[in-house]
């Protein structure tokens, strides 16, 4: 037996759709013979058998869609009485030169009357016998035509994809829903370092984030060489280096620097602020009561008490401590909380007072005291720079009531400290005079909102109302 | 000249024998060409496939008049070319199948076959791409004083590209030893040659250029061999390219498989009354050169031949894909 | 140290072609009128009086034929030299040159190789408007099986035809028409050069200028510009443009750390893209900024002069960019 399959038809062809049966079982076929027509993507196509002998069964109903290679009719194979005339292309049988012996045309395969009934090609009588095509509901999904409305051109009335193509191009359809997608913003970075350069970092053993900024803000290779040979520690972003022997170049550095950083953060951040009011009377006092007993080097100043309320609330808060890195926000383990120091020269740093929370507030005023000093000195460390995970501002000393800072990115969140004032307080219904401070918080609005903000202003507030437990 | 009629009885010189070989190869051509429409709708070969049912008589006749010497550039519906310049049978279906054992090692396909042993300068998939390579091959025979001869299979179709009118000319203002073989089968692809052609006589057209030219029976063999032979003799005898205009038809589609819509069925029938095969056969009955047994003896040792070849293919080695790269250019002596 | 000569680059590419038709019978020179003429740019003068018809040959105007002619002679052992009068004219023989010169070896599975040699004149800057200013050496670039070479001074048209003709497979030679009239000087007994290599034309330590063809005297020019303003500049010639000599692109740049392209082709899908393109696939962790690349204005040629060279790379503009790279600023 021999198995007529659904035949490959072009370079390009995986399915066909049996569209109709030329023999029945029952009827004798021969090679070369067409038994059935096949749609393509292209166009209906006639088919032949490969094999003679005698149809037993067909496998598969006109208008189904099958692989190329699925059997489509069973042909048992054996020797067929007038055959070889039936081949008029054939001078390998027996034939007889005589004319008469071959048809004028290729004996068409004879039909039984059932189960198949072919109807002539390009009838429209009868009204389609199956679903159009596969391929066909594809373009006219792609095209937008209603198939509902076409009247088929095919074998029995069948929709081809012709008929969709022409119906499309007499109604083209409106045109295709597009909603642009708003122009994503353009990743931009605060510190651009060529690939040779950093390499070269990494070769020479330089921190790319200690060496300063090219007025166009790109590290080049000069940039890290300058950095490598230069005598002076590395420096932050925020950080002119000593290095350079000529103070006014120096300056000038820093104010490049920091012109690129807090460009950065406001033009990517979305800050937002809040400003709270607290009364500072317990914590100027349990600190000045302390401070008595205390030699003048390990008094307390109000800012370390700031700097730990504001660690001890980050804690409690922790998502206004950490980065916003790769498009979301990255928690912290720890609090680092930085601490901005101006410089005598101008500019300023941020270093960090390492495990905030954790540390007492002796050994917070001792960090900051030592922090200050070595920033202004020009021997902080890298790591120091790098790390805040947060940071405070105290402007207090310069008596501003308030300050609403930039953040550090890729930190989310700046607290600002005004200065220290006397201001009436109602208390229980009396009116009193308290120390109060403006606390400030600018924060990064896709890490937080204002509630989070909020939460941490007052977390921050009720730490320093308990200042024995700082 | 008669559709219908049968064979002049004075027709050719060819012995029996001769006619056999004719008649051998024209079959050979046909059952390769029938393998090779089983083989694709089976999905063993690929690609684009174009079959040379019906025109056996055209590539078997022109190539039965040239020497060994001589050069063939064909097209790309060039298997019978292939087959009747002598390119073995189990390099070419190899070369179908894709093995490394094909006569372009798998690399050219159905419409790249190549064989520089015959001189056999491929097969082009672009239409009239061969016919300047064919006038340059020879220019090289000229200019090294070789009294060869270049055959050049085109198509009808090839006849409207600029390719053809730029290469006869310059053929022809250099007189250069080419046969141009126009197989006019009716149809560029689907398009007729009434739609295609404001002039529908080719060989008309070709005379403009000033060489000799004139239609052939392209279904006849003995008609093709003897005017091809004609021309090959000419050309020998210095007097330019020539170019054949033979009248002949396919009977399968043009590719593979198409609808076959652009052509009447009564149309195709009544050529297949003109089959070359049947032709020839029943001229060499009629003449006592061929017998019952004599056919069936050609189509047992054709059929045997390609049982044979599709086995091997199917059996023989792929082309390493470390290979890949090979021949994009000359390899060279390290 | 042997004698030199002055000469010209058209006379040096007239003496290669002498010299190979002198030394091997099977080459001739066909195109359109190479021969009567003398060339279109007189290149080929005198030769029909010296070798005759059979050899310098003129060929009606039919591109595809007369370079389908050319596939055919090589094959059939003949060295064909075959000139296509201008760049934009080969358009009407790309057909040749892609489907048959370029395919035919990989496609007969090795079996016909094509050792043909076309010449044909390329480039801009001599107000021929836009049908006769192209650069499309990139595009035959993009082609495996075919050999691009641009030679750009003197020695390397007078050498490397006859290599070429010893190339077993196709060679396209572009010369630029704004070189035929340079003036140099050669050595008496110069011969053959190598088409496999690139060529350090200047060396610098700052910044690698690469270029070919007529875009060499450019960017010689501006490394000029650059050595006054105390930047280095390294000037590449590519002189093969396929295959494509990164060996000696790749060592300049990692030396320097810094690549300009200069191509007088478009910017878009262009012989600078694939070259950026390849440093920086190779180099990048030595590139110390962005592969620059200075091309022509994407805009059909016009015929105004200040609007062609406003279009054209020009010392300055290749100056500028070598400087945005090194200083950060291209004033």
């Amino acid at each position: 037996m021999a198995e007529f399959t659904m035949p490959s038809l072009g370079a390009d062809m995986d399915e066909g759709t049996l569209l109709e049966w030329l023999v029945a079982p029952g009827d004798a076929v021969h090679k070369g013979d067409v038994v059935a027509v096949v749609d393509t993507a292209k166009a209906a196509v006639e088919v032949e058998t490969f094999a003679d002998g005698v149809v037993e069964a067909l496998l598969v109903q006109p208008g189904t869609t099958v692989p190329v290679g699925t059997p489509l009719a069973s042909i048992g194979v054996g020797p067929v009485a007038p055959a070889a005339a039936a081949k008029p292309a054939k001078p390998a049988k027996p034939a007889k030169p005589a004319k008469s012996a071959r048809p004028a045309r290729p004996a068409k395969p004879r039909r039984a009357a059932e189960p198949v009934k072919p109807a002539a090609r390009g009838a429209t009588a009868q009204p389609p016998v199956h679903p159009p095509a596969p391929v066909v509901r594809r373009v006219a999904r792609d095209l937008g035509v209603d198939l509902a409305t076409l009247t088929g051109s095919g074998p029995g009335g069948e929709i081809t994809r012709d008929d969709v193509v022409h119906a499309a191009d007499q109604h083209p359809a409106p045109a295709a829903r597009t909603t642009p997608a708003p122009p994503a913003p353009a990743p931009r970075e605060g510190m651009r370092v060529s690939p040779y350069a950093r390499r070269l970092a990494t070769e020479l053993g330089v921190d790319l984030a200690a060496v300063p900024l090219p007025a166009d803000g790109v590290v080049r290779a000069a940039d890290v060489r300058a950095a490598a040979s230069g005598p002076a520690p590395t420096a932050a972003p925020l950080v002119a280096a000593s290095a350079a022997p000529d103070a006014e170049d120096r300056r000038q550095r820093m104010r490049s620097a920091i012109a690129t950083v807090m460009s950065h953060s406001k033009r990517e951040i979305p800050h937002y602020y809040l400003t709270s009011t607290v009364n500072l009377g317990a914590a100027l006092d349990w600190m000045h009561e302390r401070n008595r007993d205390l030699p003048v080097t390990a008094r307390l100043v109000p800012a370390a008490l700031m700097l730990k309320a504001t660690a001890l609330a980050a804690t409690e808060v922790p998502d206004v401590n950490g980065f916003w890195v790769d498009d979301r926000f990255q928690p912290a383990t720890d609090v680092h909380v930085g601490m901005a120091i101006s410089l005598r020269g101008g500019g300023l740093l941020a270093p960090a007072v390492h495990d905030t929370a954790r540390l007492s507030l002796d050994a917070v005023m001792a960090a900051m005291r030592d922090l200050v000093v070595r920033a202004r000195s020009g021997r902080l460390r890298d790591t120091e720079l790098r790390e805040p995970t947060l940071t405070v501002t105290n402007l207090g000393e310069q008596g501003v009531e308030s300050v609403l800072g930039v953040i550090y990115p890729p930190q989310v969140a700046l607290v600002g400290f005004g200065t220290v004032v006397e201001r009436p307080w109602a208390i229980g219904g009396l009116l009193g005079v308290r120390p109060v401070t403006t606390l400030t918080l600018s924060a990064d609005h896709r890490a937080t909102d204002g509630f989070t903000g909020s939460r941490f202003l007052a977390a921050i507030d009720r730490h320093l109302q308990h200042p024995e437990a700082l | 000249m008669s559709r219908r009629g049968a064979l002049p009885a004075e027709h050719g010189t060819a012995t029996a024998k001769h006619r056999r070989d004719l008649l051998r190869t024209m079959v050979l051509i046909r059952r390769f060409e029938e393998t090779c429409a089983e083989l694709y709708s089976s999905s063993r070969i690929r690609g684009f496939v174009h079959l040379y049912v019906g025109e056996e008589a055209v590539a078997t006749g022109v190539l039965a008049a040239l020497g060994s010497e001589d050069a063939v550039v064909a097209t790309y519906r060039e298997h019978g070319h292939a087959l009747a310049r002598g390119i073995g049978v189990d390099p070419l279906m190899a070369e179908m199948f894709g093995k490394v054992t094909g006569c372009s090692r798998g690399r050219g396909g159905s419409m790249h076959i190549f064989d520089a042993a015959t001189r056999f300068v491929g097969g082009n998939a672009i239409v009239g791409g061969g016919i300047a390579l064919a006038v340059g091959l020879a220019l090289a025979d000229r200019l090294q004083g070789r009294n060869r001869v270049t055959v050049c299979f085109l198509g009808d179709g090839a006849v409207a590209e600029g390719a053809f009118h730029e290469s006869l000319n310059l053929a022809a203002l250099w007189r250069l030893p080419v046969l141009f073989c126009c197989e006019n089968n009716r149809y560029a692809m689907g398009t007729a040659i009434s739609v295609e052609h404001a002039q529908t006589d080719l060989a008309l057209r070709a005379s403009s250029y000033g060489l000799a030219a004139w239609p052939v029976d392209g279904m006849d063999v003995v008609a093709v061999e003897d005017a091809a032979g004609r021309a090959v003799e000419a050309i020998r005898g210095g007097a330019g390219p020539h170019f054949l205009e033979m009248r002949t038809y396919r009977f399968r589609a043009h590719s593979m498989y198409d609808p076959d819509r652009y052509r009447q069925k009564s149309e195709v029938e009544d050529w297949k009354e003109r089959d070359p095969i049947h032709l020839l056969a029943e001229r060499m009955r009629t003449d006592q050169h061929l017998t019952d047994q004599d056919l069936a003896d050609i189509e047992e040792e054709v059929a045997g031949l390609l049982t044979a070849a599709v086995a091997a293919a199917e059996s023989a080695p792929d082309e390493p894909v470390e290979d890949l790269t090979r021949f994009v250019v000359s390899e060279r002596p390290a | 140290m042997s004698a030199t000569i002055e000469t010209t680059y058209r006379e040096a590419l007239r003496e290669a072609i002498r010299e190979a038709m002198t030394q091997d019978d099977r080459v001739f020179l066909m195109g359109e009128d190479v021969g009567a003429y003398g060339g279109c740019f007189a290149v080929s003068l005198g030769l029909l009086e010296e070798f005759g018809p059979e050899r310098i040959r003129d060929t009606p105007l039919s591109e595809l034929a007369f370079v389908g002619a050319g596939i055919g002679a090589a094959i059939g052992g003949m060295r064909p030299i075959v000139e296509i009068m201008t760049v934009n004219f080969s358009l009407l023989a790309l057909d040749q040159i892609v489907n048959t010169a370029g395919s035919l070896l990989h496609m007969s599975g090795g079996q016909f190789n094509v050792p043909l040699v076309i010449r044909m004149t390329t480039g801009a800057g001599r107000q021929l408007a836009a049908q006769h200013s192209h650069s499309l050496e990139g595009w035959y670039a993009h082609i495996p099986g075919i050999r691009i070479v641009a030679p750009a001074t003197i020695e390397d048209v007078r050498g490397m035809l006859a290599t070429a003709l010893a190339d077993p497979d196709p060679v396209l030679v572009f010369e630029h028409g704004s070189l035929y009239n340079a003036k140099g000087t050669l050595a008496e007994d110069a011969g053959p050069v190598d088409i496999d290599h690139a060529a350090v034309r200047r060396p610098g330590d700052d910044v690698t200028l690469v270029t070919y063809g007529g875009m060499l005297p450019t960017t010689i020019a501006a490394a000029d510009l650059l050595a006054a303003d105390g930047i280095s500049a390294e000037v590449v010639d590519l002189r093969t443009l396929r295959p494509l000599d990164d060996a000696t692109i790749l060592a300049s740049v990692r030396r320097t750390h810094r690549a300009v392209v200069v191509d007088e082709g478009w910017r878009s899908g262009s012989l600078s893209a694939e070259i950026s393109a390849r440093i920086t696939e190779q180099a990048l962790y030595d590139l110390d900024g962005p592969v620059e690349r200075v091309c022509t204005a994407e805009v059909p040629m016009p015929y105004a002069r200040h609007l062609e060279q406003a279009a054209l790379p020009q010392p300055e503009t290749v100056a500028a960019a070598a400087r945005r790279l090194v200083r950060g600023s291209d004033g």
